[in-house]
C-alpha cells in the first residue's frame, strides 16, 4: 500500500448557526452582559460534515459527489485548511494547491502581471519560483496581450484563466479542484483536463468535488458519495456514481408521484363534464393544457406505470418494457368505446399517440371493472420527462374521460443522445476508421430500491 | 506571541508582496500617483497651521515655528490613525482570501501597518527638509528608529486586536473613528506636554496614554534637539509588547472563526 495523501478520520464540521437572538447582539449588549468570549462560541450549530473517514493514497484521483448542500465543499475546506474539523481529525501530506475560487485575491486595480506575481506567493511560492514560472503561467492562460493590463479590465474569463493558470502552476502534491473547469470555452477546458491528466501521470494527488459525473468515471480511482453531510457510499467511482444516479432517480420519483398526486386532485376539484374542451389548467407551451373531462360514463380510475417485473414505477431507462395500465370502471355498459393514449415530451410536443379505433379493434361491451394494458416494448426515447394522455371516447371523439397530462414519467439514461425518439440502433466501422467504447455503457439498473 | 512573530516572519515574502501592492494600488489611476505620499502630509499640515497660526494662534515660545512642531507630531500620528482605521475592516474586505484561500490572515492587519510605515517613511524626507531648512536638524535624529520600533510594535498590537474584533463586532468600526478622534486631542500633537503643569489631573490622564510618550519622544528627538523622555518611551514600549501579546493571543483564539463570520 502507498503512502497516504490525505487521511480523514472522523471528520466532523459544525458551524454556527444564528438564531435572531443572536443575530442583533451587539458590543454593547455584549459587554453588559460580560459575555464577549462566550458568545464567541457557537450555541446553536449545524452539522455540515458529519463523522467522514477516507484515505486517499498518494497518486490517486479522488472524487466528492453529492446534491447541493450535502456538505461537499465543507469538506474541500478542511482539506484546504481553511477551516478545522469540529472533531475528528484530517491530515493532508504535501503541498496543497486549492481551486476553490479563481483569481481570488487578484487586487483590480494592479496588472495582472503583478497579480500573478502576488497571487503565486500567496498560493505558498516565493517570489523566485513564481517569475521562473512565470511564461509557462502567460502561455497557458493565453493572456500575452493583456498582461500588463490593470485585472479591471479583463472579462470575466480572463479573470478565470488567469487564476487557473497560476494555480496550477504552483506545482502541488496535492491539488483541490471544486467544479471550476467551466471557467472557458471546450478548448480552454480540453487544456485543463490536459493538465489535470498530467498531473495524474506525474504521480500528483487529485480530490475533485464535481457535479459532472462523466468526469468522475473517466479520471477518478475512487469516489465518495456525500449525502446531508454523511458518507453515503464510497469505493468503486462507477458503482457509486450508479448508486448516487439511483438515488437522485429516487428523489425524482418521488418529486413525479407527489405532483400526480396533486394533478389528479386539481383535476377532482374541476369535476364534471366540460364538453367545449380542456379546463384552462397548467398551461404549458404549444397551447398543451393538464387537465380531465368526459362525462365518465367509462371511467379511467387508476393509471399506473409497470417496469418489466410488474412493479409500478416512475422512472425508466431506454430499452425497459413499461406497461401502462389502466384500470377502468363502467356504472352501466357501453358498447361504443375507444382507449386512447398520446405520449408528450416537457415542451408538450406530441411523441406519439394511438387508440385501440386506430388499431383496429371494435368494441363490443364494457361494464363493471375492468383493466387495460398497453405494452412498450423497449422504451425508444431519449433522456426527460413525459406527459401522458390516458382516455376513454365515442369512436366519433365524444370523451367518456380524458386525462391530458395528469400522468408522468422520467426516462434517464446515461448516454446523452438528442431529439423525441430513439430508434434502436448500434454503430459499426470499418475500414480505416477506428473507434472503440472504452468499456460498454449499460444503462442504470433502476429496478433496484433507490438510495439503498 | 513568540509564535505569531515566526508566523510573521514566514510568511515575510507574501507581507512583502501585499505591501508593494497596496502601495502601488493606492494612487493608481490618479494623476500624481506615488507624489500622493508627499502631498498629502504637506495639505495636512497646511490646514493645520492654517488653523493654529492664523484662526487660534499659537503663542508658544518653546515650540515655535509652530506648523514645524505640529509636522513632528502629524506624520506619525497619520501612520498610527490610518493603520488602526484601516484594520479594523481589512479582514471584512478581504473576507474572498479568508473564505477561499489557505491564508494566514494576521497578514493583512500587517500589511495596513506596515504600508502606513512605508508612507510615514516617505513623509519622512520632507520634514527632515523643513529641519534643516529652519536649522532645527540635530544629531538626535539618529535616535528616531527607538520611537518608531515602540510605535510599530504598539500599532500592530491593536491592529491585530481590532481586526479580529471587528468580524465579530462590526460596531467597532463605527465606534473607532471617534476613538480615534478623541485620541488624537489626548495625545499631545498639536500642543505641548511639557506646557501643562507638573502634577496637574491633565498631566496625569495623558500620561496613561502610551502615544503621549511616543509623541513626546518624536518631538523631542526631531523638534527639540535633546531627550530626556526615555523613561516614558520604555513605559510606552511595555504597554505596547502587552498590547501585541493581547492582540496576538486574541487573534488566534478567533482565527478559525474567522472563516466562518465574515
Amino acid at each position: 500500500m502507498t503512502a497516504a495523501a490525505i487521511v480523514a478520520r472522523d471528520a466532523t464540521k459544525r458551524y454556527r448557526r444564528f438564531a435572531h437572538r443572536n443575530q442583533f447582539r451587539t458590543l454593547k449588549s455584549a459587554l453588559l452582559t460580560g459575555s464577549v468570549l462566550s458568545d464567541l462560541r457557537p450555541e446553536e450549530t449545524f452539522t455540515a460534515l458529519e463523522g467522514v473517514s477516507f484515505e486517499v493514497p498518494k497518486g490517486s484521483a479522488f472524487a466528492v459527489i453529492g446534491e447541493n448542500g450535502s456538505g461537499k465543499s465543507t469538506l474541500l475546506k478542511l482539506v484546504a485548511g481553511i477551516t478545522k474539523p469540529s472533531s475528528g481529525s484530517l491530515a493532508v501530506f504535501g503541498r496543497v494547491s486549492a481551486l476553490i475560487e479563481l483569481g481570488a485575491g487578484f487586487h483590480p486595480e494592479i496588472s495582472g502581471r503583478e497579480n500573478v506575481v502576488i497571487n503565486g506567493v500567496m498560493l505558498g511560492l516565493t517570489r523566485k519560483e513564481v517569475e521562473r514560472r512565470f511564461d509557462a503561467i502567460v502561455d497557458f492562460a493565453e493572456m500575452r496581450d493583456f498582461i500588463d493590463a490593470p485585472v479591471k479590465t479583463y472579462s470575466s474569463g480572463m479573470y478565470m484563466r488567469l487564476g487557473f493558470a497560476v494555480a496550477i502552476h504552483v506545482d502541488p502534491d496535492v491539488l483541490l479542484i471544486d467544479e471550476v473547469l467551466a471557467v472557458g470555452d471546450e478548448a480552454f477546458t480540453r487544456k485543463c483536463l490536459d493538465k489535470i491528466a498530467e498531473f495524474r501521470r506525474r504521480g500528483k494527488t487529485i480530490l475533485f468535488v464535481t457535479h459532472s459525473l462523466g468526469l468522475v468515471e473517466k479520471l477518478c480511482d475512487d469516489a465518495l458519495w456525500l449525502r446531508h453531510g454523511q458518507t453515503a457510499d464510497r469505493g468503486d467511482p462507477k458503482r457509486v456514481v450508479d448508486a448516487y444516479l439511483t438515488y437522485v432517480a429516487g428523489g425524482e420519483e418521488a418529486l413525479l408521484r407527489s405532483s400526480r398526486a396533486a394533478a389528479a386532485e386539481r383535476a377532482e376539484a374541476g369535476d364534471g363534464p366540460a364538453p367545449s374542451g380542456p379546463p384552462g389548467e397548467g398551461a404549458l407551451a404549444t397551447g398543451y393544457r393538464r387537465g380531465r373531462w368526459g362525462g365518465r360514463e367509462v371511467e379511467i380510475r387508476a393509471v399506473r406505470l409497470l417496469d418489466g417485473r410488474g412493479r409500478e414505477r416512475h422512472v425508466f431507462v431506454p430499452g425497459e418494457t413499461v406497461t401502462l395500465a389502466l384500470s377502468v370502471h363502467a356504472a352501466e355498459p357501453v358498447t361504443d368505446f375507444v382507449f386512447g393514449v398520446g405520449l408528450f415530451s416537457a415542451e408538450g410536443t406530441n411523441v406519439y399517440g394511438t387508440n385501440t379505433d386506430i388499431e383496429g379493434f371494435i368494441p363490443r361491451r364494457i361494464a363493471g371493472e375492468a383493466e387495460v394494458r398497453l405494452s412498450l416494448e423497449g422504451l425508444s426515447l431519449v433522456e426527460g420527462t413525459y406527459l401522458l394522455d390516458v382516455a376513454a371516447h365515442r369512436r366519433d371523439g365524444t370523451p367518456y374521460d380524458y386525462l391530458r397530462g395528469l400522468h408522468s414519467f422520467r426516462v434517464k439514461s446515461r448516454v446523452k443522445d438528442v431529439g423525441l425518439y430513439r430508434p434502436v440502433h448500434r454503430w459499426s466501422f470499418a475500414g480505416g476508421a477506428e473507434l472503440v467504447l472504452p468499456e460498454p455503457r449499460a444503462e442504470l439498473d433502476l429496478g433496484e430500491e433507490p438510495g439503498a | 506571541m513568540i509564535a505569531a512573530i515566526r508566523s510573521l516572519v514566514r510568511y515575510r515574502a507574501l507581507v512583502q508582496s501585499l505591501v508593494s501592492r497596496e502601495l502601488k494600488a493606492r494612487y493608481r489611476g490618479s494623476v500624481l500617483g506615488f507624489l500622493w505620499s508627499f502631498v498629502n502630509p504637506l495639505l495636512v499640515l497646511l490646514t493645520y497651521t492654517l488653523v493654529f497660526t492664523v484662526i487660534l494662534p499659537n503663542r508658544q515660545a518653546d515650540i515655535q515655528p509652530y506648523f514645524l512642531f505640529l509636522f513632528c507630531g502629524i506624520l506619525p500620528w497619520t501612520w498610527f490613525s490610518a493603520s488602526l482605521a484601516e484594520a479594523s475592516g481589512v479582514i471584512i474586505a478581504s473576507g474572498n482570501l479568508i473564505k477561499k484561500v489557505l491564508f494566514p490572515a494576521e497578514v493583512l492587519p500587517t500589511v495596513t501597518v506596515l504600508a502606513n510605515l512605508v508612507h510615514f517613511l516617505l513623509g519622512l524626507p520632507i520634514l527632515l527638509l523643513f529641519l534643516a531648512w529652519k536649522g532645527k536638524l540635530a544629531w538626535t535624529v539618529v535616535l528616531l528608529p527607538l520611537p518608531m520600533l515602540v510605535q510599530l510594535v504598539l500599532t500592530l498590537g491593536v491592529a491585530l486586536f481590532l481586526s479580529a474584533l471587528t468580524v465579530h463586532f462590526r460596531d467597532l468600526q463605527n465606534i473607532l473613528t471617534h476613538v480615534l478622534h478623541l485620541w488624537f486631542f489626548a495625545t499631545p500633537v498639536i500642543y505641548s506636554y511639557a506646557a501643562i503643569p507638573e502634577g496637574s489631573p491633565l498631566r496625569q490622564a495623558l500620561r496613561l496614554n502610551p502615544m503621549t510618550h511616543v509623541m513626546v519622544t518624536y518631538q523631542q528627538i526631531l523638534f527639540h534637539g535633546n531627550v530626556d523622555h526615555w523613561r516614558g518611551l520604555f513605559l510606552a514600549l511595555l504597554v505596547g509588547v502587552l498590547a501585541f501579546a493581547v492582540g496576538t493571543f486574541l487573534f488566534d483564539r478567533l482565527r478559525d472563526t474567522l472563516p466562518e463570520e465574515v
